[in-house]
C-alpha cells in the first residue's frame, strides 16, 4: 500500500463516520421529543454531514481522476464504506441516540485534538475547525446522559440499556490497521492508542455523574476498517443512495 | 408549570450581535434549568452566526406593562416632540444613536 492509497482510505475512514451518523442522526427531523431538541440533532447532523464533505471532498483530490465528494458518498457499495459499526446503529430510542452520540462524540474530541498536529496540513485545518463543533457534541450528548441517568426511574433503565446494548461497539474505535500504521509513521495520523485512556477516564466520569452502571469489556463488535458492516447500513445506503443510483446525475 | 402544558419552562433568549452593542430579544425557549436553557437557546436562535453572546431570563422573572394601562403609561410622551433629539445636527461618525 503506497502512502497515497493509505491517506485516501484513512480520509473515507473518518468521512464516512460524518456521513453516516449525519444521515442517522437527519432521521430525527421533525421527530425529536421537543422542538428544542429536533433543532439540536438536526444542527449536529448538518456538522456531521458538512464534515463528510470536507472529508470526502480531499479523498477525491488525492483519489484524483473523474472521482467527485458526491460519486464517494453516492457511489460507493457497503463493502466500500469504512466506517465504524456504533455510527450505523439504530436510532432507536432518544437514549440510544444520546449513548452513540456520547461514544462516538468523546472519541472524536480526543481524536481531532490530536489530529490538528498531522503533518498533513489540510487534515489539521479540518481537525481545528470540526474540533469546536465536537466540543459542543460532547457538551450536549453528555449533558442529556446525565439529565436522562440520574433522572428518573424510565429514564435510568433507557440509558442503562443503551450503554449496554452499545458498549460492544466501542472496542473498534481504538482498532487500527496497517494503512495506519504507514500514516502513523509519517506523522499523518492520530495513535489511538494514546487516546484511549483519556476516552475510558471520559466516559467513566461520565457515566458516574449519570449514576450508570459501567459495563465491563466482553465481546467486542468488530468489521468497520474492513468495510464489513452490520444489517445497519444496507438500509441507510438504500435510502441514501436511492436518488443518485435511480437517476445518475440528477440535478435540481 | 401549568399542569396541562407538556413543555418546559419558558425562557426569553437575549443575543448580542456583537461586542458593544445591546442585548436584543431574539424569541423564546423551553428547558428545565439554566444549562438546558442555554444549549437550546444557541441551537435555536444561533445557528446561522447571529450572536456572540446569550442572556437568558425565566419568563415568569419578567415585569411587563399592562396593555389597560397604555394610556397613561405612554399616550403623554406623544406630543412631546422637543424630548427627541431631533433638532440636533449629527455629528459624523456617530453611530447606535
Amino acid at each position: 500500500m503506497t502512502k497515497k492509497e493509505a491517506l485516501y482510505n484513512y480520509c473515507l475512514r473518518i468521512g464516512d463516520d460524518a456521513l453516516i451518523l449525519g444521515h442517522r442522526l437527519s432521521d430525527w427531523c421533525s421527530n425529536g421529543p421537543i422542538l428544542e431538541e429536533d433543532l439540536a440533532l438536526t444542527n449536529l447532523a448538518l456538522d456531521m454531514i458538512g464534515r463528510a464533505q470536507a472529508l470526502l471532498t480531499y479523498a477525491a483530490e488525492i483519489k484524483g481522476g473523474n472521482v467527485t465528494a458526491d460519486a464517494l458518498a453516492y457511489r460507493r457499495s457497503e463493502r466500500e464504506y469504512y466506517n465504524h459499526l456504533l455510527v450505523e446503529q439504530a436510532n432507536g430510542d432518544f437514549a440510544h441516540t444520546i449513548t452513540r452520540q456520547l461514544f462516538l462524540s468523546i472519541f472524536e474530541l480526543y481524536f481531532f485534538e490530536t489530529l490538528q498536529q498531522s503533518k498533513d496540513n489540510t487534515l489539521a485545518a479540518i481537525a481545528a475547525k470540526t474540533l469546536k463543533e465536537v466540543k459542543y457534541h460532547v457538551r450536549h450528548a453528555a449533558d442529556w446522559a446525565i439529565r436522562l441517568g440520574d433522572g428518573t426511574t424510565e429514564s435510568k433503565k433507557r440509558m442503562q440499556q443503551a450503554v449496554n446494548d452499545l458498549w460492544m461497539y466501542t472496542g473498534e474505535l481504538f482498532e487500527t490497521d496497517e494503512a495506519e500504521g504507514l500514516l502513523l509513521h509519517e506523522g499523518l495520523a492520530v495513535d489511538l492508542a494514546t487516546i484511549k485512556a483519556s476516552w475510558q477516564k471520559h466516559i467513566k466520569e461520565v457515566l458516574s455523574e449519570a449514576t450508570l452502571h459501567i459495563p465491563t469489556d466482553g465481546y467486542m463488535q468488530t468489521g468497520g476498517l474492513k468495510g464489513v458492516h452490520s444489517e445497519q447500513l444496507g438500509h441507510i445506503l438504500s435510502e441514501m443512495q436511492y436518488l443518485q443510483r435511480a437517476y445518475p446525475d440528477a440535478k435540481w | 408549570m401549568n399542569k396541562h402544558d407538556t413543555q418546559l419552562d419558558l425562557w426569553e433568549v437575549f443575543i448580542q450581535s456583537r461586542a458593544g452593542l445591546p442585548y436584543m430579544h431574539a424569541g423564546s425557549i423551553h428547558a428545565s434549568d439554566a444549562e438546558m436553557a442555554m444549549q437550546n437557546a444557541r441551537d435555536t436562535y444561533t445557528r446561522r452566526g447571529e450572536g456572540t453572546s446569550i442572556w437568558l431570563v425565566p419568563s415568569n422573572c419578567i415585569k411587563a406593562s399592562d396593555p389597560s394601562d397604555n394610556d397613561m403609561m405612554f399616550d403623554p410622551s406623544n406630543d412631546k416632540i422637543y424630548r427627541h433629539p431631533t433638532f440636533y445636527v449629527m455629528p459624523e461618525g456617530a453611530t447606535h444613536i
